[in-house]
């Protein structure tokens, strides 16, 4: 079953286009990462998704239009903005005495549950909970809830890393299964690389590159050259090329480890690695213009 | 989809997912919306209620410490006729004062809630969390519209009428205590109909006639991106500046005067504070102001409601 559908998804702010016509296709339990520079579109696409803002094109959420019918859409979708956004005067047990009163599908028993594996007070107020606190607690009353699609925009900002690992290893452990979805951005894309099961990459606007991660790890690998070998290395048609301390990596898409492997070290690149070959690339496509033919400016996710 | 009967369920969402969502009612999101209200905005009831409590302890002191000249000497005259404000201050006075403290504190209250209600969250951006959960921008509204509308008059209705029972409690043991006969004090303050006569000027004139004033600053609150008092007050004022200015006659000043004091009726005897009492509630209900005021309250609502949809956080 499909859980986000776009076509032609387009949304400009007077002469700036934050969306590009992007078409989308996610598929119900999966797990996808929505990577992008600052200002690429992530946030409105989410806020398209999430019923916030308005568009151009078609957009289906769990078969809905997000636009025009958010009320019932949102009985089963959940969000987290970031982490800041609980109101700061509420108390923890109001919290979720007022998520217990008015969502049909909260589990109280289930926050309560959640809440007991922290040092979290009933009594204390949001303002005085520290940061990763807070974020504990807004993903305790989420992950309470029986939504089939949750959106988390940067969940994690300005949390420690410590906090940042039991956030998602809880929310996998806890949370997931396969009947739902869950979109999450974040700039801390190796992170979340193991909880991920899809990739998409924005930029500017337009979805720049898609696929799933059991095709990231087969399609990609990156090699140190050895040095000499280098002009055999760029024969192979690498998508990207850099340096670093002096050694050239290049990055390879669908070439066999066989034939790099005499070239140099091969190893597995992280996301942020293809992210930069992707969204870092000279040849980028400018801001008003649709997005050039090979790189993909289309994503459908996998399991369909 | 068929419950499974095979196995247990293998996790809590899959026993949820066997049978259909319960459905909330609209009345039960209101009812909880409402509350939220209270929990954030607390000076709603804390406000009348201290300054309640400060009359009272004003009052009981002063009705304490007060030479008996001061408090009342009722003297009946030939005629059979009671004077109780020969000697001193107006018995009557000190409940006057009181419910109009009151009335003043939650207008104040009224005010500064308005402008707030909309623009806070948006501010704070917990806007954000609000909307992740199933409660519509209308329900929203509604419930943020009623606090004036509804709960305030209601609240200093039952606050006055406290208060002043308290009041004349005491009075009546200190003046028992004192010697001081204490039926003028029952004559001049027919507390039940002066409650319900209190109750009748919240709900037309606090409620009723200022609901406009109400539903213009909560769409204010939901539009500006800073200063929301400004906005409110200022455009209206510059308007009628800039018409006194430009056609030298004062239709906006008029407008807002009548809109802010209320459906005076000329011929009617007025006494004192009792001013808006003064017109009966069918004279209240036909009057044209009453009802266009309404109008425009709904316009503002609504405009309210869809401003709530569009607007960005902060």
């Amino acid at each position: 079953m499909t859980c986000i559908e776009a076509h032609g998804l387009h949304k400009s702010y007077g002469s700036s286009v934050a969306l590009n016509s992007i078409d989308l296709n996610v598929a119900e339990g999966r797990i996808l990462g929505l990577i992008g520079p600052n200002g690429a579109g992530k946030t409105t696409l989410l806020n398209a998704i999430l019923g916030l803002t308005s568009f151009q094109g078609s957009l289906n959420v769990l078969g809905r239009n997000p636009w025009t019918q958010r009320d019932q859409l949102m009985n089963d979708v959940a969000f987290v903005a970031d982490v800041a956004v609980l109101p700061r005067w509420m108390r923890v047990s109001d919290a979720i005495d007022y998520v217990a009163g008015i969502h049909p599908r909260f589990d109280r028993a289930k926050a309560e549950t959640f809440l007991a594996r922290t040092t979290i007070k009933r009594t204390s107020k949001v303002r005085e909970l520290s940061k990763g606190m807070v974020a504990q607690l807004h993903l305790a009353l989420v992950m309470s809830i029986d939504a089939k699609l949750l959106v988390l925009d940067e969940p994690t900002l300005g949390l420690d890393i410590l906090f940042r690992k039991q956030f998602y290893d809880s929310l996998l452990n806890d949370y997931f299964d396969h009947h739902r979805t869950i979109l999450v951005t974040t700039h801390q894309i190796d992170e979340i690389q193991y909880i991920l099961t899809d990739l998409l990459f924005i930029d500017r606007g337009n979805l720049v590159f898609g696929c799933s991660m059991e095709d990231f790890d087969t399609r990609y690998l990156e090699l140190i050259v050895n040095p000499g070998q280098l002009p055999a290395a760029r024969a192979l048609k690498p998508i990207q090329e850099r340096q670093t301390f002096g050694r050239s990596i290049l990055l390879y898409d669908r070439v066999p480890r066989e034939q790099l492997a005499p070239l140099g070290d091969v190893r597995t690149p992280s996301i942020a690695d293809v992210f930069v070959a992707f969204v870092g690339q000279p040849n980028q496509p400018a801001p008003y213009s649709p997005p050039p033919t090979p790189t993909p400016s289309s994503y459908t996710g996998a399991a369909q | 989809m068929t419950p499974q009967t095979d196995a247990l369920p293998t996790s809590f969402s899959d026993t949820a997912r066997a049978t259909p969502a319960a459905r909330v009612p609209e009345a039960r999101r209101l009812f909880w919306s409402i509350r939220r209200e209270l929990w954030e905005n607390r000076s709603i009831y804390l406000a009348p209620l201290i300054v309640a409590a400060l009359i009272i302890l004003g009052f009981f002191y002063s009705t304490l410490r007060m030479p008996t000249g001061m408090l009342i000497t009722s003297t009946v005259n030939d005629n059979g006729v009671v004077t109780h404000t020969s000697h001193g201050i107006d018995p009557i006075m000190p409940y006057t004062i009181a419910a109009g403290l009151i009335m003043a504190t939650t207008f104040l209250v009224a005010v500064f809630y308005c402008l707030d209600a909309l623009y806070g969250e948006r501010r704070d951006r917990s806007i954000l969390f609000w909307k992740s959960l199933p409660i519509s921008d209308l329900t929203t509204v509604l419930s943020k519209a009623a606090i004036p509308l509804v709960l305030l008059p209601l609240l200093t209705w039952a606050i006055t009428v406290v208060t002043q029972s308290i009041m004349l409690l005491i009075n009546v043991t200190v003046f028992h205590a004192r010697g001081i006969d204490t039926g003028p004090l029952h004559s001049g303050l027919p507390l039940t109909q002066n409650s319900m006569m209190l109750l009748y000027h919240l709900v037309a004139i606090h409620a009723l006639w200022y609901a406009p004033i109400w539903c213009w600053f909560l769409m204010v609150s939901a539009w500006a991106r800073r200063t929301p008092l400004l906005w409110a007050t200022l455009p209206p004022l510059a308007l009628g500046v800039l018409e006194m200015i430009t056609t030298h006659s004062g239709h906006v000043f008029e407008f807002l005067k009548y809109r802010i004091h209320g459906p005076q009726v000329s011929d009617v005897a007025t006494s004192g504070m009792s001013m808006p009492m003064s017109i009966s509630p069918a004279q209240f209900l036909s009057t044209p102001g009453l009802w266009t005021g309404l109008a425009l309250a709904a316009v503002f609502l609504a405009a309210a409601v869809q401003l709530r949809r569009y607007r960005n956080p902060l």
